[in-house]
């Protein structure tokens, strides 16, 4: 495939090898932000690949991992409604809530469906006039597009039968979560590509500045990774603390304008949790008041449809980080399920390789 | 998760801002892909697709940087050589 094939030549790969061995003179921890870019890392067997300086780290992970169990609850529980078409992208379906996940209420007679896109979930609800269509919206800025056109698209259509539980995440706040650990080790960072298409770079320029760390925005295949690798090492050789682009084919400085646009229009930024690291001031997304009809949360206090019991689904309050850290041990996703071969995923998984967000942050 | 992957833009359609697609080959699977997001975009073009909707077009003459920036710290020879 175009753009794909190409960089996965192996020459080039070990002409980056050889590069990044010679350019090492001393140890180095970088972390990969981005899920897939962990996948790719362990599929393609990157990390066996670089000099034994070069420690890679996984980031806080994606979408899938963070949302926290009250989401999931709250997500099964409308589930579980008979009038509700409840649409998810399929790595949700596994992920377990208190005791049970949305494939079980699937099973158990829930109307759950697996869309590739939210806009096929809007369609949907243009279809079934008669039903109540809930889509789960999560993701990182790549995911918010595509959510806040789905909305669009509904509000243009006047469809007052679609909603959406709202879940989204934001990934500059977590890095400076991750940046504000008095234990953090992370020397410098490869930003999620796919998160900068969208967003562009301008947001990491200052986070560079700030905490002297390089920040190498980049792509998702085996040399877009080991050329990200060796961008970060040379600018830590040389001392530099910059945002450099090495996945510029997808990333302008100022990313997709036009998409960026639509979600401001249609979200704005809020508190949110995450599961394993819990709540982060301003690093979510969450509906705008002009669009609270399309809040699936909001749609279900006024009683559209009889809301099944949403309000008593029991809270994990006073569950500490590392109790919510380790109730993500279980979590096992469909999408990492090869790179995970044989060990925990998730956030777990980072902490096996020494992910600092894991260690609660000291009390007091 | 945010898995995007590019895919050759064969027809366009509509010209409502919100409404705008196409039909996009990602080599040989054909899928019916938002455009709203990349106005500029033409046929013939590559676009990164993320859930059904375009989020950039792939631009060409960036997309050799890989191989370049190994040629700037002096690979190229040594990548003949293997390939020799
Ligand atoms: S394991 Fe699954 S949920 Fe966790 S980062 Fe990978 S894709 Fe996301």
């Amino acid at each position: 495939m175009r753009f794909v094939d190409e960089y996965r030549d192996p020459d080039a790969a070990l002409a980056y090898a050889r590069q990044l061995e010679r350019l090492v003179t001393r140890d180095w921890t970088l972390m990969e932000v981005c899920g897939g870019q962990t996948h790719a890392i362990v599929k393609f067997g990157i990390d066996e690949l670089l000099p034994k300086q070069v420690t890679l780290v996984h980031g806080p992970g994606c979408p899938v991992c963070v949302t926290p169990v009250e989401i999931l609850e709250k997500a099964m529980a409308i589930a579980s409604h008979p009038e509700v078409i409840f649409c998810s992208f399929g790595d949700m379906l596994r992920v377990p809530g208190q005791s049970r996940d949305l494939l079980a209420v699937k099973a158990a007679g829930g109307d759950v469906r697996i869309v590739y896109s939210p806009l096929d979930a809007v369609r949907l609800a243009a279809e079934n006039p008669g039903r109540e269509v809930v889509f789960l919206a999560v993701g990182f800025e790549t995911t918010a597009p595509a959510n806040a056109m789905a909305v669009a698209q509904a509000a243009r259509a006047d469809l007052g039968n679609f909603s959406m539980l709202v879940s989204h995440v934001l990934v500059p706040p977590a890095l400076q979560a991750i940046l504000a650990f008095p234990d953090n080790r992370v020397d410098a960072f490869l930003a999620a590509g796919h998160v900068c298409t969208v967003m562009g770079f301008t947001e990491y320029e200052d986070v560079a500045r700030r905490h002297h760390v390089p920040i190498v925005v980049t792509g998702f295949e085996p040399l877009d990774l080991l050329m990200g690798v060796t961008m970060c090492v040379r600018q830590l050789e040389e001392g530099r603390a910059e945002v450099e682009n090495q996945y510029a084919r997808a990333v302008r400085r100022d990313g997709n304008q036009s998409a960026q646009a639509m979600i401001r229009e249609v979200f704005e930024v809020v508190p949110r949790k995450w599961r394993g690291l819990g709540e982060i001031p301003a690093s979510g997304l969450g509906l705008r008041p002009a669009y609270a009809r399309f809040d699936a949360e909001g749609a279900l206090r006024r009683g559209r449809p009889d809301r099944g019991g949403v309000e008593r689904v029991p809270q994990r309050r006073g569950a500490t980080r590392r109790a919510q850290a380790h109730r993500v041990r279980g979590v096992r996703c469909r999408l990492h399920a090869r790179a995970a071969a044989g060990r925990d995923d998730g956030l777990r998984r980072g902490g096996v390789r020494g992910l600092p967000a894991l260690s609660p942050p000291p009390r007091g | 998760m945010c898995l995007a992957v590019p895919g050759r833009i064969l027809s366009i359609e509509g010209t409502d801002a919100l409404l705008r697609s196409g039909r996009v080959d990602f080599s040989g699977v054909v899928k019916d892909v938002n455009l709203a997001f990349v106005p500029d975009a033409a046929i013939g073009d590559y676009v990164l697709v993320h859930v059904g909707l375009a989020l950039q077009v792939i631009d060409e003459a960036e997309a050799r940087q890989v191989f370049e920036y190994l040629t700037m710290m002096g690979e190229v020879g040594e990548l003949v050589e293997v390939k020799s």
